[in-house]
């Protein structure tokens, strides 16, 4: 490549970075991969350090033990049911996050009415109170409004967020003029013209923000800690804390790894599947 | 997320902004965010702040207005000093070690031609991990009585035990802390890089500088928005999201010494239940957001974007 030549990236040091890429990759990968080859050793194994670093023959066998009620033996409540709960939680909060951000941004931006700012202004501020700062007082009003162990309770207080209602709004604002008016010409109203025309345009904006707020959900582990008392509401995060017991050696860590692989596979495959999106989403939103 | 968005006053629509002329429509829209808001956010920050200023008895039948009492002993209490200095240095030491590595790798990802696709892909993975199983799988390897990779440590002599000594416990969350945030910066200094100009880099190659001066002369100093705006999101991250990588591998100890500002504010006003404390501490970090975000907004959004 003559650019190459120029600014001097010459074979060699292409090849020294391939090697310091790979070094990266290795550092970078190995937690993940370590927890796959531990799922597939048994529990001896385990225990008796060094690891082997490539997978053993019991993967089918603890996988089949860990989806057959191994889980539940430990924690009471099956991984399904933990999965189920995850999944639930991180959608509910992805699609709930959408849907009310767009709306708020659409009221925004395409209408004018009294207070318009100080409703933005409001939901702007949202951004400086992470539930951290508000953590008890959050708690009671959860209590109080009957919302522990519930999804409800996992979900609502996560689903209003400024970062994507800004987003939505910054989207909104490139529209053009000429667009709006052209479809008032036509004689559509307000939700036609979000239905036939916005909606369709904001689809690589929603995929993004898609991604972004399901591992967001996925990952939650403050919230549903304070919020579930009930293992049966349990995420699949909290429930592999509570299966763990470092100090204690009954801990099935073999069960543990599948657990730990069920619970971080399906966010992995979404970014990995979805990475077109997930960069654009990540670097659009926090920039 | 606590550090997004743009400056909210940056890009005002048009004046003559084409609207749909209607009464209670776009109330009916901003509802459910609002309703959200004020619930979740706003009527519990009141309480915390209210909360700051109160002091109630051991039952929490009573309680008395102290005025600012409450964070005259948070701030006088040694333990919550102890905590300050734990979170400054686990903060600086995550976001330090993260963004090194990430930018070093950004760069070389910059020289490679084929495989950047392949690279990018596997860079991303712990992006989509939860701190918590973070923490987890970094103190299974380390984990003193049969992690792998706190065998060697041993045979070498050193003694390694991350759950009885403070350094060592401190070093298992900063690595699995940095270690979950590669892949973040390394996409933002991927994006970084690939906005300065090709021509400053030729023209000082043609100079006859060579990649490391090009880098620290050149490289480095055009990439500065994007690594000061790294470090404000970077500090939130270690600050805040790192709450369950404390919670799953050391619970703040051995002896207080992974105790960062927020764990400590869960651990009061939920494990020791004293009340008035915690809401004194929470309306402290709820300062310091305040802080970082109009930072964020004020300084860092326009030194972004420079062209």
């Amino acid at each position: 490549m003559a650019e190459g030549e120029i600014i001097g990236v010459k074979r060699r040091a292409r090849a020294v970075a391939h090697l310091a890429l790979v070094i990266g990759i290795i550092v970078v990968a190995f937690p993940i991969y370590y927890v796959f080859v531990a799922s597939t050793h048994p529990l001896q194994v385990i225990l008796r350090p060094p690891l082997p670093l490539v997978p053993g023959a019991e993967g089918p066998a603890n996988y089949t033990e860990a989806l057959t009620g191994g889980v539940g033996r430990i924690g009471g409540v099956g991984v399904g049911r933990l999965l189920w709960n995850t999944t639930v939680v991180a959608l509910g909060i992805a699609i709930g996050k959408i849907i009310i951000s767009m709306a708020s941004a659409y009221a925004i931006v395409f209408f004018r009415f009294p207070l318009r700012m100080a409703c933005f202004w409001l939901i702007f501020i949202t951004l400086m109170l992470p539930v951290e700062v508000r953590i008890l007082p959050t708690y009671k009003v959860m209590v109080d409004l009957r919302l522990i162990d519930t999804y409800g309770g996992l979900i609502l207080p996560l689903i209003a967020s400024a970062t994507a209602t800004l987003l939505f709004r910054q989207f909104f604002m490139t529209i053009p003029n000429e667009l709006v008016e052209a479809a008032r010409v036509d004689g559509a109203g307000p939700w036609r013209f979000f239905r036939d025309i916005l909606l369709p345009l904001s689809l690589t904006n929603i995929a993004a923000l898609f991604v972004i707020l399901f591992i967001y959900g996925w990952t939650q582990y403050l919230w549903p800690l304070l919020m579930t008392n009930s293992n049966s509401m349990n995420t699949i995060v909290i429930a592999l804390r509570k299966m763990i017991s470092f100090a204690d050696a009954d801990t099935p860590w073999h069960l543990v790894m599948v657990t730990a692989m069920l619970a971080i596979a399906p966010p992995i495959l979404v970014v990995v599947l979805m990475q077109r999106w997930f960069v654009k989403g990540l670097v659009e939103t926090e920039k | 997320m606590v550090a997004g968005g743009r400056s909210p006053v940056a890009g005002r629509p048009p004046m003559n902004r084409a609207v749909f002329p209607h009464r209670w429509l776009p109330w009916l829209l901003v509802a459910p965010q609002l309703a959200i808001s004020l619930v979740f956010f706003y009527w519990p920050a009141v309480q915390a702040l209210h909360q700051s200023v109160l002091r109630e008895d051991a039952f929490g039948l009573r309680s008395e207005f102290v005025g600012l009492a409450n964070f005259a002993r948070v701030l006088g209490d040694p333990a919550y000093l102890n905590s300050i200095r734990v979170t400054v240095v686990f903060s600086l030491l995550t976001a330090f070690g993260s963004m090194a590595i990430a930018l070093f790798l950004a760069v070389q990802a910059e020289k490679v031609v084929r495989g950047r696709g392949f690279y990018r892909t596997l860079m991303i993975w712990p992006y989509a991990v939860a701190p918590a199983i973070a923490g987890m799988l970094w103190l299974f390897m380390f984990n003193p009585s049969f992690g792998t990779l706190a065998w060697p440590l041993k045979q070498m002599g050193i003694t390694w035990d991350p759950l009885l000594r403070g350094n060592q416990a401190m070093a298992l969350v900063v690595a699995a802390a940095s270690w979950k945030q590669i892949s973040y910066n390394f996409l933002f200094f991927v994006a970084g890089l690939q906005a300065i100009p090709r021509t400053l880099i030729e023209a000082a190659a043609i100079d006859g500088a060579g990649p490391v001066k090009r880098f620290w002369t050149i490289v480095f100093p055009l990439l500065a928005p994007t690594t000061f705006f790294l470090l404000v999101v970077n500090s939130v991250y270690a600050l805040f999201d790192t709450f369950g990588i404390i919670h799953a591998v050391t619970g703040g100890g051995p002896g207080k010494s992974t105790e960062t500002l927020v764990y400590k504010v869960y651990n009061d006003g939920f494990v020791n239940l004293i009340l008035g404390e915690s809401a004194a501490q929470s309306v402290i970090l709820m300062v310091i957001v305040i802080t970082l975000t109009a930072f964020q907004f004020r300084y860092v959004e326009r030194r972004v974007h420079y062209g």
